[in-house]
C-alpha cells in the first residue's frame, strides 16, 4: 500500500480538509444566494412554492424567462426607496453613535493592567451572551410610555407629560447601539492594547499636550480598529429586523422589515428575493473591505 | 491633564458604559419578581411568574427543541470551524482560497434576513429538483452551522495564529505524521478555543430567531420564535422570569469558563517560572 505512485494518484491530503467546509459553505451560503438572484427573476404565482419557473425545459425547447418587474417595483414604489435609504441612515448614525460610546470603554481598558484587562473585556461581552431578543425587550419596559424612564422623569417633576420614545426610530437607534456596542469595541481594544506606548511617551517628551498626542498618534494608528468595529456594526445593523420591528414604530421603515414582510405577509417569494439581491448589492463594498481586514487577521499578520 | 483627573474620567467612561449595558438587564430581572402582570408597576415580591412559566408546557418544548439544535449547531461548527481555521492559517495559498477567505468571514457580518431566506429557497429548490429537502430541525441545524461556523472559525484561527509554530515542526522532525501532529500537539494546545468556540456556537444558535424562522416547519418552533410572537403582543412578566433564568445560566457559565482559565494561566507562569529557574 505504500507505493508511491499510489500516493501520487490519491488527492493531497490537505484537500481532504479543505474541501469539508469549502463544500459545505458552497452548497449552504453560496448556492443559495444564486438561487435568490434566480427566484428575484420569478413571477409571483399561487403555487407552492409561490413563484414560476425561470428555466423551463418544454417539447424539447430550453426558455429562460427574466422577469424584471420585481426589480422595477423597487425603483418605482417610493416606498422601497425610502426604506433602503432610512436603513442606511439609521445603520449609520447607530454605527456613530456606538464608535463614540465605545472607543472610549476600549481606550480605558487598553490602558488598564494586563491582569485585569480580561476581566473587563469579558464584562463588556458578556451582555452579548445572554439571549439578543431579550436585550431588546429590556428596553420595551424602559422606553414604554407608561414606562421606567418616563414614570422616573414624571416622578422627578422634569417633564409633565411622558415622552414618546418607544415606537419612534430613537428607540430603534438605542437598541441597536445597545445590542451592538460589544461589536465596536472588541475590535477597537484588539487593536488599542497593541500600541507601543514609547510614542506617546516620546510625544510628550517633545511638549504634546493630551489631546494632540492623542489626535496625531493614537487615533490615526486605530484606523484599521475603527474600520472594523464600523463595519461589523453598520452591516447586520443595516439588515437588522428584530430590533425596528420591537422597539421601532410602524414608520422605521427598514429593509430587513420590508423584506419579513414581503415573505411573511404578502407570500411574495420573488419580490422579497429582489430586496435581498438589491441589499446584497449596496453592501457588497462595506463587505468586501471587512472581508480583507478579517482574512488578514485570520492568517495571523499584523495590519 | 495630571494623573488623578485622568484617574476620575477613567473611572466615569467605565461608570457610565456598564451602567448603559448592565441597567436595563438588571431592572429586567428585578421585575421578573414583581407581584403585578404590568410589567412596569411594582407591586409586591412575587415568585409566581417563574411558577407559571415551568407550567407553560409549549414554551417547555419550544425550549427542548432550542437546546437539541444548538447542542447539534455547537458540536458540527467546532469540528467543520477548526478545519476551516486549519484551512486559513495552516494551508498556504491554494486555488481558490480567496473565495473560501469571503465565503468563511461573510457570514460574519450578512444580515440574517439575508441568509434565512437564501437557506430556504435553497431547501424549496431542493425540494424541487431531487423531491427531498431538510425539513423541522435539520433545516434549522443545516442554516444555524453555516452562520455559526464563521465564529467558531474566528476564535480557532486567532489561537492558531499565536501559537508557537516551531512544536509542531519539532514533532514533524522526530518522525511524527501531520495527523498525529494535530491530534498530539495541536489540538490539547487549542483545546480552550475549541470550548469557546463550541459555547459561542451554542449561544448564537439559542439565540437565532430570524434564520430559524425562515426555515422553521410548522412543528418546529423554539424558543425564541416563541419569545419573540409573545413579545410582540406586549410586556409579560413570564418573559422576565425566563430572561432571569437565562442571565443566571449565562453568568454562571461565564464565571466558570473565567475561573478554568484563570486557573490554567496562573499555572502556566508558575510552569514558566519553574522551566526559568531550571536553566
Amino acid at each position: 500500500m505504500n507505493a508511491p505512485w499510489l500516493k501520487k494518484l490519491l488527492p493531497h491530503p490537505r484537500w481532504s480538509v479543505i474541501s469539508v467546509p469549502y463544500v459545505w459553505l458552497l452548497l449552504f451560503f453560496a448556492i443559495p444566494f444564486l438561487i435568490v438572484l434566480k427566484i428575484s427573476f420569478s413571477t409571483l404565482a399561487i403555487a407552492m412554492p409561490p413563484y414560476t419557473p425561470v428555466l423551463e425545459y418544454i417539447d424539447s425547447a430550453l426558455t429562460l424567462k427574466l422577469n424584471l418587474s420585481n426589480y422595477l417595483a423597487l425603483v418605482t414604489d417610493s416606498q422601497y426607496f425610502h426604506a433602503y435609504i432610512s436603513s442606511i441612515k439609521i445603520a449609520a448614525i447607530s454605527t456613530l453613535l456606538a464608535l463614540l460610546i465605545g472607543y472610549p470603554i476600549a481606550y480605558v481598558i487598553a490602558q488598564m493592567p494586563p491582569s485585569s484587562r480580561n476581566i473587563w473585556l469579558m464584562l463588556v461581552i458578556l451582555p452579548s451572551w445572554t439571549s439578543f431578543l431579550i436585550r431588546v425587550y429590556a428596553w420595551i419596559g424602559i422606553l414604554k410610555n407608561n414606562g421606567l424612564l418616563n414614570n422616573a422623569l414624571i416622578g422627578m417633576g422634569i417633564i409633565d407629560e411622558p415622552l414618546k420614545i418607544l415606537h419612534t426610530p430613537i428607540a430603534a437607534y438605542i437598541g441597536i447601539v445597545y445590542c451592538y456596542l460589544p461589536f465596536m469595541v472588541l475590535p477597537l481594544y484588539t487593536n488599542l492594547v497593541k500600541h507601543d506606548k514609547r510614542l506617546l511617551e516620546a510625544a510628550y517628551d517633545l511638549g504634546a499636550k493630551p489631546w494632540k498626542a492623542f489626535f496625531k498618534i493614537t487615533l490615526p494608528l486605530s484606523k484599521a480598529g475603527i474600520i472594523a468595529g464600523c463595519m461589523l456594526v453598520m452591516i447586520p445593523a443595516v439588515g437588522e429586523f428584530v430590533i425596528p420591528e420591537l422597539l421601532g414604530g410602524p414608520d422605521t421603515l427598514m429593509i430587513g422589515r420590508v423584506l419579513w414582510n414581503e415573505f411573511f405577509n404578502n407570500r411574495d417569494w420573488p419580490a422579497a428575493s429582489a430586496v435581498a439581491i438589491i441589499m446584497l448589492m449596496l453592501l457588497m463594498i462595506p463587505i468586501l473591505i471587512f472581508n480583507r481586514i478579517q482574512q488578514r487577521e485570520m492568517e495571523g499578520r499584523l495590519t | 491633564m495630571s494623573g488623578r483627573t485622568q484617574r476620575w474620567t477613567s473611572w466615569a467612561i467605565l461608570g457610565l458604559g456598564f451602567a448603559f449595558l448592565y441597567v436595563p438587564v438588571l431592572i429586567l430581572m428585578v421585575y421578573s419578581f414583581n407581584e403585578s402582570r404590568l410589567a412596569t408597576v411594582w407591586s409586591g415580591f412575587s415568585f409566581k411568574w417563574y411558577g407559571e412559566l415551568l407550567r407553560d408546557k409549549q414554551m417547555l418544548s419550544a425550549a427542548w427543541i432550542s437546546i437539541k439544535i444548538a447542542f447539534l449547531t455547537a458540536s458540527a461548527a467546532v469540528v467543520l470551524g477548526t478545519m476551516a481555521a486549519l484551512v486559513m492559517t495552516r494551508m498556504g495559498k491554494f486555488p481558490g482560497k480567496t473565495l473560501f477567505g469571503a465565503l468563511i468571514t461573510a457570514p460574519l457580518v450578512m444580515p440574517e434576513v439575508i441568509i434565512g431566506l437564501s437557506i430556504l429557497l435553497m431547501f424549496v429548490s431542493l425540494g424541487q429538483m431531487v423531491g427531498l429537502a431538510p425539513k423541522g430541525i435539520a433545516s434549522i441545524w443545516i442554516a444555524h452551522v453555516t452562520f455559526t461556523l464563521a465564529f467558531v472559525t474566528v476564535v480557532v484561527s486567532s489561537r492558531l495564529a499565536e501559537l508557537d509554530k516551531s512544536l509542531e515542526e519539532a514533532a514533524m522532525d522526530l518522525g511524527a505524521n501531520r495527523i498525529k501532529v494535530f491530534f498530539l500537539i495541536t489540538l490539547p494546545i487549542i483545546a480552550p478555543a475549541l470550548v469557546s468556540g463550541w459555547l459561542l456556537a451554542f449561544t448564537l444558535s439559542l439565540d437565532d430567531v430570524v434564520i430559524s424562522s425562515f426555515v422553521a416547519g410548522p412543528n418546529s418552533t423554539t424558543l425564541p420564535m416563541k419569545v419573540f410572537s409573545s413579545v410582540r403582543l406586549g410586556l409579560s412578566p413570564k418573559i422576565n422570569a425566563l430572561a432571569t433564568l437565562m442571565i443566571l445560566v449565562v453568568a454562571v457559565a461565564a464565571f466558570i469558563g473565567w475561573w478554568i482559565m484563570h486557573r490554567d494561566e496562573k499555572r502556566r507562569k508558575l510552569d514558566m517560572q519553574m522551566a526559568a529557574k531550571e536553566k
